[in-house]
């Protein structure tokens, strides 16, 4: 018996019960479009987020204070002028300080937003642009001039149809001059706007807002990307000569690049992705059951005709090949409706819902591949059990 | 030529604790040609003998060889190959694959066939179901089909293999008598182009269309003789036609 006669034999009887064999694949249908669906809203988002990373700045390297408990920000402005001093290999460097959910008050108006204390260099770090007049310079930093440029969320809370430049704000209780207004930048990775921040000099900032020495981060750019390596080490250098540590000392800050923040920002993404398919897969192995099942039925249904295909001739092994193609076309037919719902259901999500989705011809070959084991693993028993039939009891069964 | 030889038959089956002897010693031959008639009560063993004939069971002791083929070594494979090759079945329940045109059931047994040689089934099936006298049903289904009709499918799907014989087990037992005259006609019609055949049956009036009646009592052969005053089926056919039509008639007027 060829392969081909087998396939169409199996066709013919699956046919023959289309409803049935409809609800039998359906289990299976679910669980591949599941399956693809997760991983798809997985894999979108963490696209996402590495399109936003690579947007958070060129050949990016940034220092922050250690995180967890029992650890002291160390960072000072100190650091920030020996890294300006002594690097070779950055071409811009800024020291930050945020003031998150700050209130801002214009006119009549007022705002909870962030506050950033930056320097010059952050916006070309950023490539954020200006929308209108100019940013602050190194001149307000030196002379901690009160000025303070604003994003359009905020400008457009504060000033409606007002030209905010050359207005005058307070910052907590420090009246500031609006000297320019950011491009637009709209939401970030995680959905927050980034053009709900008003930008101060980084000095201003630290004398008259934190009134605190300290620095919340540093952010670099590396001359080119194949410099990154070499910026990084001499970063790390030269700030645990500024921290005095010894040989061996732990360092009390850390320096990554954007490869890094990207892997560290992924890897919950990635995680719930696995979770996701996992959960998806084993709603894939309840339809494989839900195959077993009806088979077993089906098996004790059709005993007559295994009696009557033994009687002209099939041997036991033609009966076995019988069954358990028939479930593997199920399973398989499934999984190809399935999968073209799931590339349905990832294209109505990105068109219609905004999320964004992913869908790689990886997983799709492997979840395909999976509806067929589960096919076979499910089928097997059934399968065998119609084999083993004794052709005389076959026949006689009622 | 013997096609059918039975040497010693025994066939006793392990029921609990209990040796249930089905057929105790039985020699048979059967000829080419022969059309041949098993009787006898439930429980004398004819079921038994049947399944032993169609390579269905194997014998306790006993050899039995079908158109020259010992058959008491063969494996359940090789006993498949021998049921796909040497013996078409008919059987009272028609036993055809419901929802499954006529001529997709009669090309069931060239599905299995495993000789290398290459088969137009369509072709065969369709000329099997035209030798029976349903060319115009192909594409029917076995409930759109009358009893006889079915019977005469699943005679087709036993010839279409040209098998060594037929064996028919009850073929007219589902069947009303004109269906029977039906369905005996064809038996008798392929027996006259020289086709074996052996048929079960309980009924003596279906018993007088064969050649030779076999009597079985308690798993052995009573009685053996060949049938006088053979009766024809067409006739039988044409006579009850005739009376069903003036009873028809009578009806009418």
């Amino acid at each position: 018996m060829t392969v081909s006669k087998l396939i169409t034999a199996s066709m013919r009887s699956i046919l023959r019960n289309k409803m049935r064999s409809f609800l039998t694949s359906l289990g299976i249908i679910i669980g591949v479009c599941s399956v693809i669906v997760m991983v798809a809203v997985g894999q979108g988002s963490q696209a996402q987020i590495k399109k936003q990373i690579a947007a958070m700045g060129t050949n990016l390297i940034m220092v922050m204070p250690p995180r967890g408990p029992n650890t002291v920000n160390r960072l000072t402005m100190t650091d920030v002028q020996k890294l300006r001093a002594d690097s070779s290999y950055l071409a811009a460097l800024t020291g930050e300080v945020r003031l998150s959910s700050t209130n801002v008050v214009g006119g009549p108006n007022y705002w909870s937003t962030s506050v950033y204390g930056v320097e010059p260099d952050y916006l070309k770090i950023k490539d954020w642009p200006m929308k209108e007049a100019e940013f602050f310079t190194d001149k307000d930093l030196q002379s901690r001039t009160k000025v303070a440029v604003l994003g359009t969320t905020v400008a457009e809370k504060l000033f409606p149809g007002e030209d905010p430049v050359g207005q005058s704000i307070r910052i907590l209780t420090t009246p500031f001059t609006v000297v320019g207004v950011l491009a637009s930048k709209g939401a970030n990775a995680m959905g927050s706007d980034q053009d709900d921040v008003v930008m101060v000099p980084l000095d201003t900032a630290i004398n008259r807002l934190t009134k605190d020495r300290k620095i919340g981060s540093i952010e670099m750019s590396a001359v080119n990307e194949g410099l990154m390596d070499q910026a990084q080490a001499e970063v790390t250098s030269i700030l645990r000569q500024s921290h005095k540590l010894s040989d061996g000392a732990t360092a009390d800050f850390s320096v990554m690049n954007q490869s890094q923040i990207l892997q560290t920002a992924s890897q919950t993404s990635q995680t719930l992705t696995t979770l996701l398919a996992a959960i998806a897969g084993v709603s894939l192995i309840v339809g494989g059951i839900g195959i077993m099942n009806i088979m077993l039925v089906s098996v004790t249904e059709r005993t007559r005709e295994i009696g009557i295909r033994m009687s002209v001739g099939a041997r036991r092994r033609d009966i076995l090949w019988q069954f358990l193609s028939e479930s593997v076309i199920l399973s398989l037919l499934g999984g190809l409706v399935g999968i073209l719902l799931a590339l349905f259901l990832a294209y109505v999500m990105k068109t219609f819902m905004h999320t964004p989705t992913l869908v790689s011809p990886a997983v799709i070959a492997a979840s395909a591949g999976f509806a067929a084991a589960v096919g076979i693993f499910f089928g097997w028993y059934p399968a065998r059990k119609a084999a083993n039939l004794y052709p005389i009891d076959a026949l006689r069964y009622e | 030529m013997a096609i059918i030889e039975l040497r010693g038959i025994k066939r006793h089956y392990v029921v609990g604790e209990i040796v249930v002897k089905a057929i105790r010693g039985l020699d048979l031959n059967v000829e080419t040609g022969e059309f041949v008639a098993i009787m006898g009560p439930s429980g004398s063993g004819k079921s038994t003998l049947m399944n032993t004939l169609g390579c269905l069971d194997k014998p306790t002791e006993g050899t039995y060889t079908l158109d020259g083929l010992e058959t008491s070594k063969a494996s359940p494979d090789e006993f498949a190959d021998i049921r796909n090759e040497k013996i078409g079945f008919v059987f009272q329940g028609f036993n055809l694959l419901s929802r499954t045109s006529a001529i997709e059931n009669v090309e069931l047994p060239l599905f299995y066939d495993r000789s290398k040689r290459k088969i137009d089934a369509k072709a065969l099936a369709k000329a099997a179901l035209e030798e029976v006298g349903l060319g115009a049903r192909l594409d029917h289904k076995p409930n759109q089909l009358s009893g006889g009709q079915q019977q005469r499918v699943a005679i087709a799907r036993a010839m279409v293999k040209d098998p060594a014989f037929i064996l028919a087990d009850e073929p007219t037992g589902n069947l009303d008598s004109e269906m029977t005259y039906e369905v005996m006609s064809l038996f008798q019609t392929l027996n006259d182009r020289g086709k074996t055949v052996v048929m079960v049956t309980h009924e003596p009036e279906v018993a007088a269309y064969t050649k030779r009646v076999i009597t079985m009592r308690d798993g052995a052969i009573v009685s053996d003789a060949p049938v006088e005053n053979r009766k024809r089926a067409v006739d039988d056919l044409a006579e009850w036609k005739r009376s069903h039509d003036y009873l028809a008639e009578g009806e009418r007027t």
